[in-house]
């Protein structure tokens, strides 16, 4: 087998894909996909509902549909790819080593790196649940897998802990093939998930959401048997008196996604606190030289057609390092003010001629709000929406003219009806 | 009768609500004509998607979907037809795998080899 590539691409899902066909048009012929599961297209291949490609497409398609126009995309330019090949570690002078089946482990080298590893959910061990240790505890997503993927129900009485999209896609999935999903409990006073989901995935099955609410209890000798919820106060304590009790046999988590970065810490690449996943420019290039970052193991996202995009970018980057090399940068941070909880890219290289957007979350619901985006105390980009929640990322442009004459650190602020 | 919607139009997610008096219908708590006509479609006759798996005659999963969005009341009795399918492969994403139930196709959506 080849040795060395142009670009490789680490992970087959929907941002490896769209920044292969990007790289690719923008000049690269020479690219490997390596993917650990058996085909192309990652979590959409679980995520049968539809909704996706609103944004990018004009129309809504299923997980499975949205994929298939990536994957077609890859088969007409012959882009190579690896399927069933898990990657084992990235060095820093970009050296890929990965093993399967048909080489064992082998080593390739790349010029440039896009690392696409998405994310994993948080498990019940992450949030120390109390109770037993029964069958019957899943991620929203392990579940989904097992309807959707394998073809059996994993449960047919159903409580959900968190009000993530998988959890509200799978309260509404469970139901239809004839599960009781008896409640979603969420900690927070607001859901984590889209409107859209609440309405048509809970309000259409009269599924209650109870917010402020956590499990305190699940039970259960071999197989879960119940759970108890209570109410919270405001420092997430449970309240005395407001415990209920649902019998059941199935408990799914859908409490947060983790970006899944263990290789790009093996390559060096500086992370983030905030988003979990790498610092990067507006080219999404990483800590690293060459290494690219796009998707969910980037930051996570609500929307896949923002991860086509976001990929994008850092494959015509990614290209345009292999074809030039590197290039001289002179750097500023973005960082967050009121009411913002993360800004991406964290850096913003001067020396560009392209307007950038830049991708924020807000860390509390806000109406009648102002967007702002400051250096120092100038505006260089300000807009107003009639309401900003956390569960669904903003953007704000900045133009290039303004980039480029950008004196120091730059501020995202949210100000409005609290 | 007196109905509580919340509009899926935007991330505002108004709380409309529906008055019927002698079967006309008052709209209130919108903000926007888009919320008011997503209200008035929710009323009379809601309608969605349904997506769903169907068995492969040779043990693999299929997802499936209809057409077009079909009535929200229909929507178990939906289920109940395309559980009763298998499908033989090769399919291709938007192959007929059952005409008219409920006035919608169902279709492939995914292409399987």
């Amino acid at each position: 087998m080849k040795t060395s590539y142009d670009i490789i691409i680490i992970g087959g899902g929907p941002a490896g894909l769209a920044a292969a066909i990007s790289a690719y048009d923008n000049g690269v012929k020479d690219i490997l996909i390596l993917e650990r599961e058996s085909s192309l297209g990652g979590i959409l291949n679980q995520c049968i509902h539809n909704g996706f490609g609103l944004a990018r497409f004009k129309e809504s398609l299923t997980g499975p549909e949205y994929a298939e126009r990536f994957i077609d995309g890859v088969m007409d330019r012959k882009i190579e790819y690896l399927t069933e090949t898990t990657v084992l570690s990235v060095s820093e002078d970009k050296k890929v080593t990965a093993m399967n089946v048909d080489s064992g482990v082998f080593t390739i080298s790349a010029k440039a790196i896009v690392l696409s590893m998405g994310c994993r959910e948080r498990s019940r061990g992450a949030l120390n649940v109390a109770g037993t240790r029964p069958a019957g505890v899943y991620s929203a997503g392990t579940a989904q897998k097992y309807v959707n993927i394998l073809g059996y129900m994993p449960g047919k009485s159903v409580v959900i802990l968190g009000s993530g999209d998988i959890g509200l896609i799978m309260a509404r999935r469970m139901t239809l093939e004839g599960a009781k999903v008896h409640a979603v409990c969420e900690i927070m006073p607001h859901s984590s998930g889209l409107k859209r989901n609440i309405v048509q995935c809970l309000d259409d099955f009269d599924i209650p959401l109870y917010l402020n609410h956590t499990i305190i209890n699940i039970e259960g000798k071999n197989r879960v048997s119940g759970v108890t919820i209570a109410e919270v106060d405001e420092n997430k304590k449970p309240i005395k008196g407001t415990e209920k009790h649902f019998d059941c046999d199935t408990v799914l988590f859908s409490v947060g996604l983790i970006p899944e970065n263990e290789l790009s810490k093996t390559a060096g690449v500086s992370l983030s606190p905030r988003t979990k996943g790498a610092v990067v420019d507006q080219t999404r290039e990483t800590s690293v030289d060459g290494i690219f970052a796009c998707g969910n193991v980037l930051q996570v996202h609500d929307l896949v057609d923002f991860v086509s995009e976001e990929a994008e970018i850092a494959g015509k980057y990614a290209a345009s390092y292999v074809l030039n090399g590197k290039q001289a940068k002179k750097v500023v941070e973005t960082n967050c003010g009121a009411n913002v909880s993360y800004v991406l890219p964290q850096k913003l290289n001067v020396n560009s001629n392209e307007n950038v957007k830049l991708f924020f979350r807000v860390n509390k619901v806000i109406k009648n709000c102002t967007v702002k985006v400051c250096c120092g105390d100038e505006v260089i980009a300000t807009k107003k929406k009639k309401i900003s929640v956390p569960g669904e990322m903003e953007t704000a442009l900045l133009l290039a003219d303004k980039i480029k004459n950008l004196s120091g650190d730059i501020t995202v602020s949210v100000e409005g009806e609290i | 009768m007196i109905r509580e919607l919340t509009c899926v139009e935007c991330p505002m997610g108004c709380k409309i609500t529906v008055k019927t008096v002698d079967g006309v219908n008052e709209f209130s708590g919108y903000s926007c004509p888009r919320g008011k006509m997503y209200a008035e479609n929710e009323i009379v006759d809601p309608k969605r998607v349904v997506t769903s798996t169907v068995k492969l005659s040779d043990g693999r999963v299929l997802p499936v979907k209809t057409d077009r969005p079909v009535s929200k009341k229909d929507m178990f009795s939906v289920m109940e037809e395309i559980n009763s399918i298998t499908a033989t492969a090769p399919v291709k994403t938007g192959d007929v795998i059952k005409e008219n139930v409920f006035g919608a196709n169902i279709i492939s959506a995914r292409t399987v080899k």
